[in-house]
């Protein structure tokens, strides 16, 4: 085996990395740029504005979908916050240090990496057939709340835990309640960390598909109640591309797709330099 | 006094929220386990799990070609995203300019939040066709379609998870390194990776997860004809697949080996994770 120099070496290995990096940016800008460039051209205030007729040629546009989407985030949100931050609430300024709490951590980290479609088995099972709520938002959404509650936890406490210890002190040496102490003092103080994880579980909900796909039931039409079936955006995407073949559709759809996403990266991007800056500023 | 009353009253609250994690966790376990007992006690675990034959109709229930298939293009997607996210991870971290990394990391973070049906679409349409022609037969929904879509989706969380870490290593491990002599890469491959090698580690277990548990995007592009994967240009199905494809449409014990599919991809992937977690948290 021939010895290389360290300096050709390396100029080997640079060639590699930055071989890495762009292959990885260009597939970002070839899978963007293709669903933006064939999509955002049907897209018109028309498919926008009218219902998927649920015919075989995908007739129709997405609004049904756009507001089975709205209905599905607002209440899992619903649920969701209050939930994922008492939860937060408890592990970062309740919990002893204890076997238990381990065991708790461990639940959170062990839950993120559950497939969505067991989450949607679990959701069928107990939310479609046992509690006979049948294929619904209410289902799906109750289904989108375990899939997206540990990572809310995770980063609201992450949240609660960077506000300094003296502040909790200050509050208490006044004559505060703990719980007083929480709402007046810790979460003001985290409450950009923790809208930034609201936020990211808004665009989890946008993007999820497979354990609402097996819990909402598909239906085209337009949501009437919590108790009736839906398809949110990305749903709909699946079923254009596997059930018609209208793929221009399909691809409108998930420019929708895209550009909700990309809002929504936006936003919190926006938010954490904010907070930076607040940070830095010193308060 | 009412304010220590609503100070208990909410401890009380948040603790009980504290423990759903873990309550649902828990009751997942379960549900999936009693939904699975009929087929398990009718058709019996082993012909489940290395039976061969999926034909609901004739009774038969056996998993083996959907586990295959799995895992095939779980390890053929790591195969491919791996060795380009260590690469992407290096670059951004050591030796990106600042300019060039201020756009590739957003990019890279922008890729982990765009939904697996845009992903599976993009396959369908763009890459199934070019794989047909590639191949000459089929209709190149195929094994390596669905690992180049899956290795597509795990590498930005692959990348962002190793680039954390290998930022994470202390800096006078590098001057040090600089000291005696080193060039930059013999830094890199010789202190910086093996200090970093445990996160790096996580962070493709992470995405081993995240690939096997890809659902919607599977279908897409996999073809799900429920055949063991012998050719990468032929078809499979993935467990995740299998359930997501027949639920609606099951009754009794074909349902129930439905939730025996979810069952097994529920432990594979607790295994997965509780080694990864276990590796990850010891002697940090």
């Amino acid at each position: 085996m021939i010895k290389l120099s360290p300096k050709l070496m390396q100029k080997i290995a640079w060639g590699f990395t930055w071989a890495a990096g762009i292959i990885s940016v260009l597939i970002l800008v070839l899978i963007i740029g293709y669903v933006l460039a064939k999509g955002l051209p049907v897209i018109s205030l028309e498919f926008l504005l009218t219902s998927p007729e649920g015919g075989l040629s995908g007739e129709g546009g997405i609004f049904s979908c756009i507001v089975a989407t709205l209905w599905l985030i607002a209440i899992t949100m619903a649920i969701l916050i209050p939930l994922g931050i008492g939860a937060a609430i408890y592990l970062a300024e309740y919990a002893p240090d204890s076997k238990f709490t381990r065991l708790i951590r461990y639940s959170v980290d062990l839950l993120a990496g559950v497939p969505s479609i067991v989450f949607g088995l679990f959701g069928f099972a107990v939310f479609v057939m046992a509690l006979h709520l049948s294929y619904s938002i209410l289902a799906g959404a109750l289904t989108l709340v375990c899939l997206l509650l540990p990572f809310l936890v995770r980063s609201a406490e992450e949240a609660i835990r960077t506000v300094p210890q003296e502040q909790r002190e200050a509050a208490l040496s006044l004559g505060a309640t703990r719980w007083q102490t929480i709402v007046h003092v810790i979460m003001p103080a985290a409450l950009p960390g923790i809208i930034t994880g609201i936020i990211l579980c808004v665009g989890g909900a946008v993007a999820e598909s497979a354990c609402l796909y097996v819990t909402m039931g598909g239906s085209a039409a337009m949501p009437t109640s919590l108790l009736s079936g839906g398809r949110t955006l990305a749903v709909h995407v699946f079923y254009l591309a596997m059930e018609t073949n209208a793929l221009d559709k399909a691809l409108a759809t998930g420019a929708v797709l895209i550009i909700l996403i990309f809002i929504i990266n936006l936003s919190t991007r926006w938010l954490s330099q904010r907070l930076q800056a607040k940070m830095s500023g010193g308060t | 006094m009412p304010r220590y009353f609503v100070d208990r009253l909410s401890r009380h609250t948040v603790s009980i929220f504290g423990i759903a994690a873990f309550l649902i966790l828990v009751l997942i376990a379960l549900f999936i386990l009693k939904d699975s007992l009929p087929a398990l006690k009718e058709v019996g675990l082993i012909d489940i799990l290395f039976g061969a034959k999926w034909y609901p109709s004739h009774g038969s229930f056996g998993i083996l070609t959907m586990l295959a298939g799995s895992v095939v293009t779980t390890l053929l997607a790591l195969a491919i995203a791996v060795p380009l996210a260590l690469g992407c991870a290096i670059f951004l971290a050591e030796v990106a300019p600042p300019r060039v990394r201020s756009i590739t990391r957003p990019a890279v973070e922008l890729l982990v939040g765009i939904p697996s049906v845009v992903y599976g679409l993009v396959g369908m349409i763009v890459l199934c066709p070019f794989i047909a022609r590639l191949s000459g037969t089929g209709s190149g929904s195929s094994v390596l379609a669905a690992a180049i879509v899956l290795a597509i989706m795990v590498l930005p969380t692959i990348t962002s998870i190793s680039e954390d870490n290998l930022r994470a290593v202390p800096v006078h491990y590098k001057e040090g390194a600089f000291a005696l002599g080193a060039t930059h890469w013999q830094t890199i491959y010789h202190v910086l990776l093996p200090a970093a090698r445990r996160g790096i580690t996580a962070a493709v277990i992470l995405g081993t997860g995240r690939a096997i548990g890809e659902t919607m995007a599977m279908i897409m592009v996999i073809g799900n004809s429920p055949i063991f994967p012998t050719s990468i240009f032929g078809p499979a199905r993935t467990l995740t697949g299998n359930i997501a494809v027949e639920i609606a449409s099951a009754t009794g014990i074909h349902e129930s080996a439905l939730f025996v599919t979810g069952l097994v991809l529920f432990i594979l992937i607790m295994l997965i994770n509780g080694i990864g977690l276990i590796a990850y948290r010891r002697r940090v």
